[in-house]
C-alpha cells in the first residue's frame, strides 16, 4: 500500500518525459549510464549497459507485446467513481481527475483482445502511473470482464502487473476486486483455459495477493519488486536490515515463487511460444477432467482389475459375500443383498455402488451436498 | 480475562461497580440504599445508551480491538466444546496465528478455521498477534480441501490485524498463499460462513473470508487497510488514525451498506466482552440458520451464488460518453 510515495516520485519524473525526452540522451536511473535515446528506445527501454528496465505504460507494452493494430480494447466504458466520498489532505474525486488528465487514461489498466504471432488472447496491462498501478472498483471490474471474455471464447488470458496494491480510496470495496477476480479465475482454471500472469516493477500488495500470483505461469521482468508487503514495512516490523536483493525477481525466482525471469526484448518471443504450446494442447482430445466415477468402474477394492484376474477367496474376518450361482466370475461383482450391482462392476464398498448415484459423481460429495459440481468439459 | 477499559467505556464500568458495592450492602430496611441504587442504575442505563448508542468508527475500532474481547478460542470453548485442532500445513510449519480443526454444532459436523489471537504478551509472542505466516493459510487451505472431501460446512472466524509482513513470510510466498485461497474458497464445493468478530485486517482477513454468507459482528471492522497505515501514507502522520477510520467506512454498518456483507450479528449492549457467553449464543444461531439454508442448495446453485456475490462487488460508472467528473463533497 505505499505506492503513494512512489507515484509521487512518478509524478516528479513523468514516464511521458522518460519515453519521450526533449534531449537526445536519457540517464540510466540505474547505473547512471548516459544512453543515446533512440537506442534506449530500440531497447525497448532497457539500459543497454545495465539491463535495468525503465518504467513504460500500458500502451507501449501493448505496442512491445501484441501483432501490430491488433489490440482492441475493451471495456473502457467502466471507470472510477467515488464510492466512499473519500477526503484525507486531498478528496479522492480530485485525484482521479487528475489522474486522467495527467495519464490520458480512465483507469489504471487496460484489458482488450489481441494476438501474438497469430495467436488471439485476452489481455490485461496495469499502469502504474494511474494512481499507482492501484486495484479499485473500475480496474477490477475491467478485469472480470476479461476473463469472462477469456471463459466465453476460450483465448489464453494475460495479465500483465505493476500495482502498489489496492487503492485505499474505495476501502473494502477495492479489498473485494482481489475476490472477485480470483473467483473468476477460480473458474477459468475449472475451464481449463490458460492464464499467463507477468509482474514488472513494482507488484505489490493486493495485486501480489490477487490475480498476480496465481498464473498457470508467472514471468516476471528482471530486477522488478515483487512482494506482499512493502520493504519499508517490513523493515518497520521486523527493526532490521533486508536481505540483498530481497523481494527482486531474481530472489522471487529463488525461492520458487515464479516460472522465469524475462527480459523485455524477450516478453513477446516467450508469450508466443507459450501460446503457441497452448494452442497445441488444445487440439489433443480432451478428457473431462475430475471425474472419478468413470475410472471407479474399472477398479475394485478387493480383486483388482476386473476383466482379468478371477475372484480372491475372501480374506480371514472379512464378511462373506454371497455369491450368485449364475455370476460370471471376474466380470459381475455380487451387490451387497447378494444380487449384482446394477452397474454390473462395483465392489460391494465402491462409491458408485448406490443405484441412484451416477457413476459421474467426484468422490467429494455427500448425501446432503453431492458433489454435482460442473466441470466444463472442452470440446 | 485481563485487560483495561477504554476511556469512553471507564465511567460506564466505574459506575458499575459502584453499583455492585451498593447492592452488597442493600437490604429492605436500608431503604435510602436501595433508592440511591435505584437512582444509579437509572443513571447507568442513559450513560450506557448515550455512550454505545453513537460510537464513532474510530471507537468501534478500539472495541474491535478491545483487550477484553473474545477470541476464536473463547468462542469455541461455548459453542465447540468437542473441538478437534488439526495441525500443520504439511509443507512447511504449523501456524499458531491460525487454528482449524473438527467440531459439531447442533450435530452438523463443521470444519472449523480462525485466527487466534493472544490474550497476554506470552500467548500473543506465540500467536505473532493473530498475523498469520504462508503456513497459516496453507494449512487453511489444506482444512478447506478436507472439508470438500468430507462434504462438510466450513466456518471461518476472522480477527486478524493483517497478514505478517516478514522476510520469512515473504520469503514463502505470502501473496501466493493468500491469493490460492481467494480462488480455492471460489469453488470450494461446501457451503462457507465467514464471520468477522474482531478485525477483519485486509489481504490477511480475506484469505479466509471468500464465504457464501460474510457475516461481522456489530463492533468489529474489516478494512482494505489500518488507519494507522492509512493516516501514515496518506496524512503522513499515523496520529491521524481516527480520521482515517472514518474516511475509510471499516465497521460492520458501513459494509452492510456497501453490499460487502451480508448481515450483522448484534453484540451484547457495550460488546462482546460485556457478555461473552451470550455473544458465542448468537454467533452459534446465526452459524446454524445459515448452514441449514446453504445444505440445502445443490453444489452449483452453491457455486454460483457465491461467484454471483463477489462478482457484484464494486462501485464504477460505466459511461459510453467522456468521463463525468466524480461527485465529491463539496
Ligand atoms: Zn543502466
Amino acid at each position: 500500500m505505499s505506492w503513494l510515495k512512489k507515484s509521487k516520485e512518478g509524478l516528479r519524473t513523468p514516464q511521458r518525459k522518460r519515453e519521450l525526452p526533449d534531449g537526445l540522451w536519457t540517464k540510466c536511473e540505474d547505473c547512471g549510464e548516459i544512453l543515446y535515446q533512440k537506442e534506449l528506445e530500440r531497447n525497448l527501454w532497457t539500459c543497454t549497459k545495465c539491463s535495468y528496465h525503465f518504467r513504460i505504460s500500458a500502451r507501449t507494452y501493448l505496442k512491445i507485446l501484441l501483432d501490430e493494430e491488433s489490440f482492441v480494447e475493451r471495456f473502457s466504458e467502466i471507470v472510477s467513481t467515488d464510492p466512499l466520498k473519500f477526503r484525507d489532505t486531498k478528496r479522492y474525486a480530485d485525484r482521479l481527475r487528475k489522474a486522467r488528465e495527467e495519464t490520458g487514461l480512465s483507469e489504471a489498466i487496460l484489458v482488450g483482445e489481441g494476438a501474438i504471432e497469430g495467436r488471439p488472447l485476452v489481455i490485461g496491462v496495469m499502469d502504474f502511473s494511474f494512481l499507482g498501478g492501484s486495484l479499485a472498483s473500475a480496474a477490477g471490474e475491467r478485469i472480470a470482464r476479461g476473463i469472462l471474455l477469456a471463459l466465453e471464447t476460450r483465448h489464453p488470458l494475460v495479465l500483465l502487473s505493476s500495482s502498489g496494491g489496492a487503492r485505499m480510496f474505495e476501502g473494502i470495496l477495492s479489498l473485494m476486486q482481489m475476490a472477485k477476480t480470483n473467483a473468476l479465475l477460480a473458474r477459468l482454471s475449472d475451464a481449463g483455459v490458460p492464464y499467463i500472469s507477468i509482474m514488472t516493477h513494482p507488484t505489490t500488495g493486493g495485486v501480489t495477493a490477487s490475480f498476480a500470483s496465481v498464473g498457470d505461469v508467472i514471468l516476471a521482468e528482471p530486477r522488478a519488486l515483487i512482494g506482499f508487503a512493502g520493504p519499508r514495512v517490513i523493515k518497520q516490523t521486523i527493526n532490521q536490515e533486508l536481505p540483498e536483493g530481497f523481494q527482486r525477481s531474481e530472489f522471487l525466482l529463488a525461492k520458487g515463487m515464479i516460472d522465469r525471469i524475462v527480459h523485455r526484448n524477450e516478453l513477446r518471443r516467450t508469450l508466443a511460444s507459450l501460446l503457441h504450446f497452448f494452442a497445441a494442447a488444445a487440439l489433443l482430445p480432451q478428457k473431462p477432467r475430475r471425474r472419478a466415477g468413470e475410472t471407479l468402474a474399472r477398479f475394485r477394492a478387493v480383486g483388482g482389475p476386473i476383466a482379468s484376474t478371477p475372484p480372491p477367496a475372501p480374506a480371514p474376518g472379512a464378511p462373506l459375500q454371497p455369491v450368485q450361482a449364475d455370476s460370471t466370475p471376474g466380470v459381475t461383482a455380487p451387490g451387497v443383498n447378494g444380487a449384482p450391482s446394477p452397474q454390473g462392476t462395483q465392489g460391494p464398498q465402491g462409491p458408485a455402488e448406490a443405484p441412484d448415484e451416477a457413476p459421474g459423481t467426484t468422490p467429494g460429495g455427500s448425501a446432503a451436498f453431492p458433489a454435482d459440481r460442473e466441470i466444463p468439459i472442452r470440446e | 480475562m485481563n485487560g483495561t477499559w477504554l476511556d469512553f467505556e471507564k465511567p460506564i464500568v466505574d459506575l458499575e461497580r459502584r453499583i455492585e458495592d451498593l447492592r452488597g450492602m442493600a437490604t429492605p430496611e436500608r431503604a435510602e440504599i436501595v433508592e440511591e441504587l435505584k437512582r444509579l442504575e437509572r443513571r447507568a442505563e442513559r450513560l450506557r445508551r448515550d455512550v454505545y448508542s453513537k460510537l464513532t468508527r474510530w471507537q468501534r475500532v478500539k472495541l474491535a480491538r478491545h483487550p477484553r474481547r473474545p477470541y476464536t478460542l473463547d468462542y469455541l470453548r461455548v459453542i465447540a466444546p468437542g473441538f478437534l485442532e488439526l495441525h500443520g500445513d504439511r509443507r512447511f510449519g504449523d501456524d499458531p496465528a491460525i487454528i482449524s480443526g473438527l467440531t459439531q454444532i447442533e450435530e452438523i459436523p463443521i470444519v472449523l478455521i480462525g485466527h487466534q489471537k493472544g490474550r497476554d504478551t506470552k500467548e500473543n509472542i506465540h500467536r505473532n498477534f493473530g498475523m498469520a505466516h504462508p503456513e497459516g493459510y496453507r494449512k487453511a487451505l489444506r482444512l478447506m480441501q478436507l472439508a470438500a472431501k468430507l462434504g462438510c460446512p466450513l466456518v471461518t472466524f476472522v480477527d486478524t490485524p493483517g497478514a505478517y509482513p516478514g522476510v520469512g513470510a515473504e520469503e514463502r510466498g505470502q501473496s501466493e498463499a493468500i491469493a490460492r485461497n481467494l480462488v480455492e474458497m471460489a469453488h470450494l464445493p461446501v457451503p462457507i460462513i465467514a464471520i468477522v468478530i474482531g478485525e477483519g485486517g485486509s489481504g490477511g482477513a480475506l484469505a479466509i473470508a471468500v464465504g457464501d454468507v460474510v457475516l461481522m459482528l456489530e463492533n468489529s471492522i474489516y478494512s482494505v487497510i489500518t488507519p494507522e497505515g492509512c493516516a501514515a501514507i496518506l496524512w503522513k502522520d499515523a496520529t491521524k488514525a481516527e480520521q482515517a477510520a472514518e474516511a475509510l467506512k471499516l465497521t460492520a454498518h458501513d459494509l452492510l451498506e456497501l453490499n460487502v456483507i451480508d448481515e450483522v450479528i448484534p453484540e451484547p449492549l457495550g460488546g462482546a466482552h460485556r457478555d461473552p457467553e451470550e455473544m458465542a449464543g448468537r454467533i452459534q444461531s446465526a452459524i446454524v440458520r445459515h448452514v441449514r439454508g446453504l445444505l440445502a442448495l445443490p453444489a452449483q446453485e452453491l457455486l454460483d451464488r457465491r461467484l454471483e456475490k463477489f462478482l457484484k462487488m464494486g462501485v464504477y460508472l460505466e459511461e459510453t460518453g467522456p468521463i463525468p467528473a466524480p461527485a465529491g463533497e463539496g
